[in-house]
């Protein structure tokens, strides 16, 4: 655990190096983001990226391609929701290891940026709570690819390469040109990263933002539900 | 005999990969995105400002690009040092000791990974773009220079890879902490060091001999002085630093498979 902390720090502290040497460049300002935010933002997102899961196990394909997803769905218990309770346990405990280490890291060694108002804590909190929904529903729509793909580690390489850039990890959102924006915010991506740390640093309207979320993540766990409905259906179990 | 088994394992790893023909082009293309990734960063912050540390676009692009080169160069050999804690943790690591070969290059053509030359492909169409836009003065010895950087920047990457790992010996679970300095090298060395603050400049650029993968160099190529107030020959001294990190991973890592001890039986 030590190590992978050692191992989220080394690269906040490089992400923050970067970005702040651009704010720099630019008078200190890039679209809403001072010194203090973008340190908050970079420190969050750090913390997030761990809390969310954004980049999985991939470990449901695994069981589809093996064949041992049979016992899965034999159980009597509806398997994404039974996979979703799962992993919002995991979080609890991420919550306090993943999350929290690396913004308290933050806020004590870096220029921090605290919410305006009291209330954007616990809005903080539900926004990062149903984007680790929303994390979640997107894995298992790659997992369970596999029931068509078989080998889905294509599916799955090409989202973990992809989606930090486009959730806003690695450069906020905010950066990008303004078409390049507007395209983002229509797909579910920022609703993973972005969003959370928006409520925080109270960009944008925090209503507007958490209804964003809170479609995207009804939006994709319908998705998975139906894709595993029909899913099922293709399952042939052999043996006796 | 030793001489020719290493190219026969390193072509059977290819013919194996090689045979998933969709499959391999996918991960060529993700690999090539992979690389792309950060190229992606670097445009967007220049769509804010003009120069980042003192350097314009083309400039940060061509350190970019020597980083990225010589990180996927060092990848498809020493990337598969990530799985030494499997092999330590399940006791696979004695059949390496079993054998009458290094254990270091066992590991390195144990799984040569082709898909990660998408990695350099995707470097390489950016440092021809970069060094058509920097305006360099072309000399033999700038060539000479053009064509070592990457090839050195590979070896400190390696000689990274195989150092930081050398701490799984102690502590099983290390791969993230070496993950630190190898991807994390990568990503530092991708920028001019000079934007980093003075710790993390010294840890990363001088100890861990980041700042010679790409960053002296470039400087050395483009007739820059370095803002950090080095001479000007240092950007030449790439090869002879490749050459101590080496030495060096190759002393640490005898010393650490001296120390291993197994799991039992």
């Amino acid at each position: 655990m030590l190590a992978g902390m050692t191992a989220n720090v080394v690269f906040g502290l490089l992400r923050a190096a970067v970005l702040v040497a651009a704010l720099q460049a630019a008078n200190g300002e890039i679209a809403e983001y001072g010194i203090a935010a973008t340190n908050t933002y970079v420190w969050i997102g750090q913390g997030l990226l761990g809390f969310i899961l954004l980049w999985g196990t991939n470990e449901l394909a695994e069981r589809v391609r093996s064949g041992d997803v049979v016992v899965d769905l034999y159980r009597p218990w509806h398997l994404q929701s039974a996979l979703l309770a799962q992993d919002l346990g995991r979080g609890g405990y991420a919550f306090l290891t993943r999350l929290a280490p690396p913004m308290v890291f933050g806020m004590l060694l870096f220029p921090f940026q605290f919410p305006a108002s009291p209330v954007q804590w616990p809005l903080f909190l539900v926004s990062a709570v149903i984007a680790l929904v929303i994390s979640f529903a997107c894995r298992f729509l790659i997992d369970v690819s596999a029931f068509w793909l078989l080998d889905n580690r294509g599916l799955y390489g090409f989202w973990n390469v992809t989606s930090g850039l486009l959730c806003g990890l690695t450069v906020p959102v905010a950066f990008f040109p303004e078409w390049a924006r507007d395209v983002l915010w229509m797909t579910p991506f920022p609703a993973l990263m972005q969003a959370p740390i928006d409520v925080f640093l109270g960009h944008g309207d925090p209503v507007r933002t958490l209804l964003y979320q809170v479609f995207w993540a009804v939006a994709l766990l319908a998705a998975g539900h139906l894709v595993l409905q029909r899913a099922v259906r293709r399952v042939v179990v052999q043996g006796g | 005999m030793a001489d020719s088994i290493y190219p026969r394992l390193i072509g059977a790893r290819l013919r194996s990969q090689m045979s998933y023909r969709a499959s391999f082009a996918l991960d060529l293309v993700t690999q090539v995105l992979a690389q792309w990734i950060e190229l992606v960063v670097i445009l967007v912050l220049f769509g804010h400002v003009s120069a980042l540390g003192g350097f314009t676009k083309d400039e940060v692009l061509l350190m970019y690009a020597f980083a990225g080169i010589a990180f996927g160069i060092a990848d498809l050999f020493a990337g598969q040092l990530d799985n030494l804690p499997t092999y330590i943790r399940t006791g696979t690591f004695d059949v390496l000791l079993m054998r009458p070969l290094g254990t270091l290059p066992q590991i390195m053509v144990s799984d040569v990974r082709l898909r990660r030359v998408g990695r350099i492909i995707g470097a390489i169409a950016v440092m021809v773009y970069a060094l058509a836009h920097v305006g360099i003065g072309w000399t033999p010895a700038k060539v000479a220079l053009t064509i070592a950087t990457p090839l050195a920047g590979a070896v400190i990457f390696g000689a990274i890879w195989v150092v930081t790992c050398s701490v799984c010996f102690w502590i099983v679970e290390g791969r993230e902490f070496a993950n630190a300095f190898t991807y994390g090298s990568n990503a530092f060395t991708s920028y001019p060091v000079n934007v980093y603050s003075a710790p993390l400049r010294w840890v990363m650029a001088f100890i861990v001999p980041g700042a010679f993968v790409a960053y002296y160099p470039s400087l050395a190529l483009l007739g820059k002085q370095d803002p950090l107030g080095l001479p000007g020959w240092v950007g030449w001294t790439s090869p002879l630093v490749a050459a101590l990190a080496a030495v060096v991973a190759g002393f640490v890592w005898r010393f650490a498979v001296r120390h291993y001890r197994g799991t039992g039986s």
